[in-house]
């Protein structure tokens, strides 16, 4: 013993061993099948999905279509992607929000809904991008328009990420002036956030590159800086038309509500642009002047971070096959953790007990990350441990990555007599008012209670993303045919009526398709119940994107209500 | 008289100064390093920061830029010697290298000149006293008649011993005037008398001389040293007899002068009938004695301190090696199109080959430098040799393909035209070697083939740029984002992330086309960044596909790139001047400049700024009114005055600060009414501007309107 402690060498190797050994403690094994029936079927299915999405995003790249795209252009005007490439650092990733927002929800097509979204590095420093679409419908407001522009400013709210709009639009969709207008989450809400988010020292900046009429007015009215395009942008609360109705003045556009109106007569706007790209540059360069001392919160206090990473130690394309089409068919969420992670390294939490909620430490891009993911039914058991686990991580801020493929909490006798109801209240609790940044992501499916245990829509993540094939209900289609029968059955021989097999069937059939239509990714994405549909290969690098968003911000203590003992 | 005898030999040089700037100030300084001597610079104010101050242990400051003011002033430069201590002076070459007024004027000063002496230089200064020196030394001169004695038959006589054809060139003036060849006997009364008058005509004095004309000429140069060693420049095709014969006359023209230390003795050959003549002989080290010394593998500066010393040379003419062959290119800032017009500016780019044994490369500029107007536009002497000529060859031309320079044009890729021509190849090198094959050399704008394989390679060059601009541009932000801790390098990574789609950009090249200055051209691609990370890059022109990227960044300014199946190494500098991004552009033996516009054009950015806004709706057009409340200082103009726009017309002065007030336009001042001392009310009417040509529609309506 005495000699092994002399002996630098001896001492230094078993060192070396002991690190050794402590890297390799938590590397999750592969979990694939590469060559297995299942693995080539998952991929086939995923595969279509994939194609099917990308057909449907295509549609939505094109704008609103090809003659408003070339008008666009003989204005001398870019499309809302282009401007945000221009706007965001050479070379920088951008996020986008809910392409298909929008989707078959109206008559008409509203391609992304008019409206695009999402985060890029300007100067090196994260901005909310909002872009109206003029090449759809003039970019006016369709009601999911304006909960696509609020749900940017949520985002850019919680994240404290300044907010760039770049405003080209005719002002609300006049037609639906009802969904637009008048309640809380509508058009007046827009200006709402800007005050209060201005008010947080959140910067606004209003880049107006169109018309910006009428309610839209107060867009850059509302901005602390705005810039203006000299012949393409105007702003007024009423345009020529309706001037000339009203007072019988007779007034161009530009003379009424033009650059040089604005920048030197009204003071409404702030720099004045000589064309589109110049504008974009001035937009640039306001964000440069940005100096938020003492207000920035990048990494703040979060400087736990490994610099060097490893990449996972499996390919994330693999990603595409883990999920079978058959939510019925269980899979093992640590497969695709080990996919999302640093060096596929994943350092589990509990893991004999509750065995159907997997939780675990681990890092993404040198983050340190608590990953919760669905292996099955949440048990009583499974719930305590989310619910402790939780807590863990509130306590030490560490992010939480929601992985959820879940069909809900146990039902039953036994279950309910276990206090099923209080296990799952515990780990809402928990969610609910857990302050750390959280990113949900559906791999699969989201039923029931399971869907706010594992922090759904309702539970504020900050990010919330689906794969292809997650569907999305209070529970499934047979089990709802099922119990809405039953109810119908009991009330129909309350009134004495006896309804046949068929009829019956007939019944239910209706329900699941209702549910099919209404739990597909498509149906939720349309209406923003989430924030995208993403290819699954792309999972670690858009936590990874959510979790630098979300990390924008100062930390925050975590303080639960009462837990139900 | 013994003690002094004593010091001459014992002292030798221990410092040194060296009267000369550029590479051989600094070549000189080199050599002098290695032999523990220190050096002494001296510079101009156009030189303060060049190479050779740097280079020196120290430096003497010696005038303006001019050079008569600086570098040949000998007087400023011999007292900078004992200045500093310096025992010897190195004139280098040009400047006061062939002054013997200088040479007498160091010797006079106690001070070493390393050189001949004055006498040898002042006898091989003078041309034609140089060549009656060499006739009675027995050197081979130009067989010709230089006498007094113009009769008509004496001179026919004259020209048949001397043999056709004859040069008949008049004795004064010049430019090729009342020159004549003649071939045969036949036809000489007649050019001898056209001679005659033309000479008469255009320079009043018709003396005619004769000379043997040789058709083809070519150049020959014998470095010798010394009178205890002579060596020669090697020349292609110059066969081994004859370099003896040539050595011969070369130590019997430096003998007959008394000559010592370096110079080079120069002959013209006929390389019809092999015979070599007398030209000239400069007294100094020439430009081009690195090839010398590449091939026989000694330091000739070395040599000249060692016989400036009073020592005898390390080895003698039978012990000087050949080594092979080696080539000297100068590379020149300089104009090839324009007819080799020295060129000025700054060396943005500048990455000479690196230095071996076979090669080396004499400069005295670095990265940044400016090449000025007022010296010799060189910027470096490239030396290659190998085991012949053909190898050394092969060397040059890969050297001068890898020989980067952007900020000024150079002469680099016409010295690659001119090393890659089959006849220079082959050896077949004569003084007319350029003019003979000037089609070859130059580029011909009317030549359509050549010109679209310029072109295409330009756009392939093009694409490479975009590839590798997209590269470095990645990495230089990646590097430079603010606190690299936290996950914001995730938003930099390769190829950046885009739902769904993939991420593109465009970028415009406009090609800088040196050879044919008429024609820029302006490529516009489109950049898609591949999951991959390779770059899609596509032209908006018709028939010409895409073409896929894949550039790595190695260090700084290298990049491999491959694209097609093929990879290789380019470099690429860029750097701006006056608003323009200068891209260039190297792979292989090409060498392409672009350029990139840096700023959005603004030119009427002021526009609104400058429109006055004193104007108000309620005025008749043109009417200025008061900015705000205020007392008049100064009225600059009368009622009536014609004005320019902008032009002040009055002063007012309110909250303790001085307004003037201008006109909004041209015109004619109408309604000056207020008068300095005068407080005006805010917004209360000054004066009005009319336009001369539409006052008389203003009055006509206020007419009516009345």
């Amino acid at each position: 013993a005495v000699s092994a402690t002399s002996n630098p060498w001896r001492s230094s190797k078993s060192i070396q061993l002991l690190q050794k050994r402590d890297f390799c403690l938590g590397v999750l094994p592969d979990g694939v099948g590469r060559n297995s029936e299942a693995f080539a079927q998952n991929s086939k299915a995923m595969e279509g999905l994939i194609s099917q999405l990308q057909s449907h995003i295509n549609k939505v790249l094109a704008g609103g279509g090809e003659e408003a795209v070339k008008r666009n252009r003989k204005r001398n005007k870019l499309l809302p992607r282009e401007r945000i490439d221009k706007l965001i650092d050479p070379g920088s990733s951008f996020l986008e929000l809910s392409q298909l927002a929008g989707h078959e929800l109206y008559g008409e097509t509203l391609p992304s809904g008019g409206i695009i979204t999402g985060i890029g590095p300007v100067h090196g420093r994260l901005c909310m991008f909002v872009a109206n679409d003029p090449t759809v419908k003039g970019g006016t407001y369709y009601p999911i328009t304006v909960k696509k522009h609020l749900r940017a400013q949520e985002i850019a709210a919680q994240c404290k990420l300044p907010c760039i709009y770049l405003v080209d639009s005719g002002g609300a969709f006049l037609p639906k002036q009802a969904e637009v207008f008048p309640d809380k989450d509508n058009f007046g809400r827009i200006f709402y956030n800007q005050a209060v988010m201005s008010a947080e020292g959140i910067p606004q900046i209003a880049l107006v590159l169109g018309s910006c009429t009428a309610g839209g007015a107060y867009i850059p009215a509302m901005a602390d800086e705005s810039v203006m395009v000299k012949g393409n942008a105007t702003i007024f609360l009423a345009g020529p038309p309706l001037v000339k109705a009203a007072t019988g003045e007779e007034v161009s556009a530009e003379d009424l509500g033009g650059a040089s109106v604005h920048c030197k007569t009204s003071g409404v706007s702030d720099y004045f642009a000589q064309d589109e790209l110049h504008g974009l540059a001035l937009g640039r360069n306001i964000i440069k002047n940005l100096h938020m001392a003492g207000k920035q919160g990048v990494m703040n206090g979060l400087h736990n971070l490994n610099l060097e990473y490893k990449e996972p130690l499996y390919d994330v394309k693999e990603l595409r096959s883990i999920a079978p089409i058959d939510h019925k068919q269980a899979f093992d969420i640590r497969s695709v953790i080990a996919r999302i992670v640093d060096g596929s390294e994943f350092d589990e939490f509990k893991k004999q007990y509750g065995t159907t909620l997997v939780t675990g430490f681990a890092r993404i891009f040198g983050q340190p990350v608590g990953i919760l993911g669905n292996n099955g039914i949440l048990f009583n058991e499974s719930a305590l441990k989310g619910a402790h686990f939780i807590e863990l991580c509130t306590q030490r801020n560490i992010p939480l990555v929601f992985l959820q493929n879940i069909t809900g909490f146990m039902v039953g006798s036994r279950s309910e007599a276990n206090g099923i109801a209080k296990s799952g209240a515990k780990m809402v609790m928990a969610v609910s008012c857990a302050k750390v940044p959280k990113v949900t992501i559906m791999v699969g499916g989201s039923f029931g209670a399971g869907n706010y245990a594992m922090c759904g829509r309702a539970y504020s993540p900050n990010f919330l993303f689906l794969w292809p094939n997650a569907k999305i209900s209070v529970m499934g289609g047979a089990q709802a045919a099922s119990v809405l029968s039953q109810i119908e059955t009991a009330n129909k021989k309350k009134q004495g009526i006896q309804w046949t097999e068929e009829e019956q069937e007939n019944f239910k059939s209706k329900i699941t398709e209702a549910y099919e239509r209404e739990g597909n990714c498509y149906y939720s994405t349309a209406r923003l119940w989430d924030d995208g549909i993403i290819d699954p290969a792309d999972t670690r690098k858009i936590i990874g994107f959510c979790i630098s968003a979300s990390l924008n911000r100062p930390l925050e203590d975590t303080k639960y209500g009462v837990f139900r003992m | 008289e013994s003690s002094s005898h004593d010091t001459k030999t014992t002292s030798r040089i221990e410092k040194i100064l060296i009267a000369n700037r550029g590479e051989i100030a600094c070549r000189i300084m080199r050599t002098a390093k290695r032999l523990g001597i220190r050096t002494v610079a001296v510079y101009s104010d156009a030189d303060r920061d060049s190479l050779h101050v740097k280079s020196a242990d120290e430096a003497v400051h010696i005038g303006p830029p001019p050079a008569r003011l600086s570098y040949l002033n000998g007087s400023a430069i011999v007292e900078a010697a004992i200045r500093t201590g310096a025992q010897a002076i190195h004139p280098g070459y040009g400047f006061l290298s062939e002054s013997s007024d200088f040479a007498t004027l160091c010797e006079d000063k106690g001070l070493t000149f390393v050189g001949p002496p004055a006498s040898a230089i002042r006898d091989m200064g003078d041309k034609s006293a140089s060549k009656r020196i060499m006739g009675a030394a027995g050197v081979p001169l130009v067989p010709g008649y230089h006498g007094s004695e113009q009769d008509i038959e004496l001179m026919k006589s004259e020209a048949d011993k001397i043999g056709y054809p004859i040069l008949i060139k008049p004795t004064h003036g010049g430019g090729g005037k009342g020159m004549r060849i003649v071939q045969s006997p036949n036809e000489f009364v007649d050019s001898f008398l056209g001679a005659q008058r033309e000479a008469a005509a255009s320079f009043g004095i018709n003396t005619i001389l004769l000379e043997k004309y040789i058709t083809k000429p070519r150049h020959i140069e014998v470095q010798i040293i010394a009178n205890v060693i002579e060596n020669r420049l090697m020349q292609p095709n110059v066969m081994n007899d004859f370099r003896s014969h040539l050595g011969q006359a070369a130590v019997s023209a430096a003998k007959a002068v008394g000559y010592h230390n370096a110079g080079t003795v120069e002959f013209i050959v006929d390389t019809v009938s092999g015979q070599f003549y007398f030209m000239e002989m400069n007294t100094r080290l020439q430009v081009e004695h690195p090839v010398t010394e590449m091939i026989v593998g000694q330091d000739l500066v070395e040599w000249q301190i060692s016989v400036a010393n009073g020592e005898p040379l390390p080895i003698n003419q039978s012990q000087v090696p050949l080594l092979g062959h080696a080539f000297e290119a100068r590379i020149y800032a300089e104009n090839v199109p324009k007819g080799f017009l020295p060129a000025t500016g700054v060396l943005h780019h500048y990455r000479p080959v690196p230095v071996s044994p076979t090669v080396r490369v004499e400069t005295g500029v670095e990265q940044g430098d400016t090449v000025s107007m007022h010296y010799d536009p060189m910027i470096a002497k490239l030396v290659v040799s190998g085991e012949n000529r053909a190898a050394a060859l092969v060397k040059l031309k890969d050297c001068l393909s890898k020989f980067q320079v952007a900020g000024v044009p150079t002469n680099i890729n016409f010295l690659q035209k001119l090393a890659d021509h089959r006849a220079f190849e082959n050896g077949n090198v004569e003084t007319h070697f350029i003019e003979h094959y000037k089609d070859d050399l130059f580029t011909d704008p009317n030549n359509l083939t050549r010109a679209k394989e310029t072109y295409d390679n330009a756009r392939f060059s093009a694409t490479l740029v975009a590839a590798c601009l997209c590269e470095k541009e990645h990495s230089a932000i990646k590097s430079s984002v603010p606190g690299t801790s936290g996950l914001l390098p995730i938003w930099y990574s390769h190829p950046p992330f885009r739902a769904h789609y993939q991420a593109s950009c465009t970028m415009e090249l406009e090609w800088e086309n040196e050879y044919d200055g008429s024609s820029s051209k302006f490529f516009t691609f489109s950049i898609t960044y591949q999951s991959d990370g390779n770059y899609l890059i596509e032209t908006e022109e018709v028939n010409s596909p895409g073409l896929e990227v894949k550039a790595t960044l190695l260090h700084n300014q290298d990049f491999r790139v491959e694209t097609d199946g093929v990879s290789m190494d380019v470099s690429l500098s860029a750097y701006s001047k006056d608003k323009i991004k200068h891209i260039h552009l190297w792979h292989g033996s090409h060498h392409y400049h672009f350029r990139q516009k840096l700023e959005l054009d603004l030119s009427d950015d002021n526009e609104i700024q400058q429109k006055t806004n004193f104007e108000t709706a309620s005025h008749p057009p043109g009417t200025v009114v008061a900015p705000m409340a205020g007392l008049v200082v100064k009225v600059l103009v009368t009622d009536g005055t014609k004005v320019e726009e902008g032009q002040p017309i009055l002063v007012l002065e309110a909250m303790k600060m001085e307004h003037v007030v201008k006109a909004p336009f041209t015109g004619h001042v109408h309604g000056l009414q207020v008068t300095a001392g005068q407080q005006v009310s805010d917004s209360s009417p000054l004066f009005s501007v009319k336009f001369p040509k539409t006052s008389v529609e203003w009055d006509h309506f206020r007419g009516q309107g009345e």
